[in-house]
């Protein structure tokens, strides 16, 4: 495979703690499930997590740093996943990197993966300042994370001025931890309504599932076991959804089950 | 209109946390999208209303100028209830008998009286 038809995807939020990196691991599990190879690159070089979530924190030898320096080769530095071997990691270097790394150095680097690799997926630092604007010149897309309230709607919107900007393209949004009792309360920004915001195509919608939790504790990313739980559906969606199949997105309305879902359902039907 | 922004309105209730989220977020994204200072907009502000009052006869109480925005297009909308037209407009600097009893703390008469 050439590297010009690799797709390299920015993975970002503006707003920290809303769920990029659950988002990078599970999302490269589940295309690497459906036969795509697929490498996860950790861009948060100050506060480094996706080894943690991937399980993979113990088999790092060396990392993005060693390869940019040459000491090493980009093999030696690729961590692959032992459950699933179309995965692997690029771990993020020392955090003292952020002083030296440039947004050609990013570049250098995703363009060495992506000459064996079908997908890219870049996972980018909370903020908007250096480390974000490093990852970002390295992406040609990107997948905007957030979730339905108001600060992390509104530094998902300063996010994709940025990503327009820069001439970042398609740009879609994965809206998460959604809660269905809530919204049919009115008590959580409908879906439409971040989506009408921020004026972004939905790949995908994930409810709020304490399995997430459960998941990050072990180092096993949910879609690693199939789709047994909400969330690891809905990221084996997203993983579907961006290789170009159609499937419909759930609706959070019809999630509840017995009386209040259905009397929410009710009380927000439109009149007229 | 949902059934429950009905039952809301019929009981006088406030409206809901995520409509108050929305309308939030709408009217600091225009802000945050249209990059203008919040100093230089009072003054656009101001200088729009002087401008639209020395040719009619403008409801201040109602009358309202923001920045909307809509598919990431930030526009800037006056609504501005007219009493009547003027007959003659006014001359620049010139105000009307019935602003010169406005409140002195409201900015548009406070640019008149500056200027």
């Amino acid at each position: 495979m050439s590297a010009a038809s690799t797709r390299t995807i920015l993975i970002c939020s503006g707003k920290g703690g809303v769920g990029k990196t659950t988002l990078t691991a599970n999302l490269g599990i589940a295309l690497a499930k459906q036969g795509m190879r697929t490498a996860v690159l950790d861009a948060d070089f100050g506060l480094r997590n996706l080894d943690l979530l991937l399980g993979l924190e113990n088999r790092i030898v060396y990392t993005a740093q060693e390869v940019l320096a040459g000491t090493c080769r980009l093999e030696q530095a690729l961590v692959k996943h032992k459950q699933e071997p179309n995965l692997a990691l690029l771990p993020a270097g020392n955090p003292r990197m952020l002083e030296w790394l440039t947004p050609e150095d990013m570049q250098k680097i995703v363009a060495m993966v992506s000459a064996s690799y079908d997908y890219v997926l870049i996972d980018a630092p909370a903020g908007i300042e250096g480390g974000f604007k490093n990852a970002m010149a390295a992406a040609r897309e990107a997948i905007v994370v957030t979730t339905p309230e108001v600060s992390a709607v509104r530094d998902a919107d300063r996010v994709i001025g940025l990503l327009n900007s820069n001439g970042i393209q398609p740009i879609q949004l994965v809206l998460n931890r959604v809660r269905p009792k809530m919204m049919a309360n009115q008590e959580m920004l409908a879906v439409n309504d971040v989506t009408d915001i921020l004026a972004l195509p939905l790949l995908g919608l994930v409810l709020e599932d304490e399995q997430v939790i459960v998941s990050t504790n072990r180092g096993e990313p949910l879609t690693l076991h199939g789709t047994s739980s909400p969330a690891a559906r809905a990221y084996t969606n997203v993983a579907r959804r961006l290789r170009g199949e159609d499937v419909p997105l759930i609706d959070p309305a019809k999630e509840g089950r017995g009386l209040r879902a259905k009397l929410g359902r009710l009380m927000t039907k439109k009149l007229f | 209109m949902t059934l429950r922004d009905l039952i809301n309105r019929l009981l006088g209730r406030q409206q809901t946390s995520a409509e108050t989220a929305k309308e939030r977020l709408q009217l600091v994204l225009a802000h945050d999208r249209s990059d203008l200072n919040p100093e230089l907009l009072m003054q656009m502000r101001r200088e729009i209303l002087e401008v639209v009052s020395r040719y009619v006869e403008i409801d201040m109480d109602e009358g309202d100028v923001s920045l909307e925005t809509e598919d990431r297009v930030t526009a800037l909308v006056a609504n501005l209830p007219i009493k009547r037209a003027r007959a003659v407009p006014l001359a620049k600097g010139e105000t009307s008998e019935s602003e010169e009893e406005a409140d002195p703390a409201d900015p548009v008469f406070r640019a008149k009286v500056s200027s």
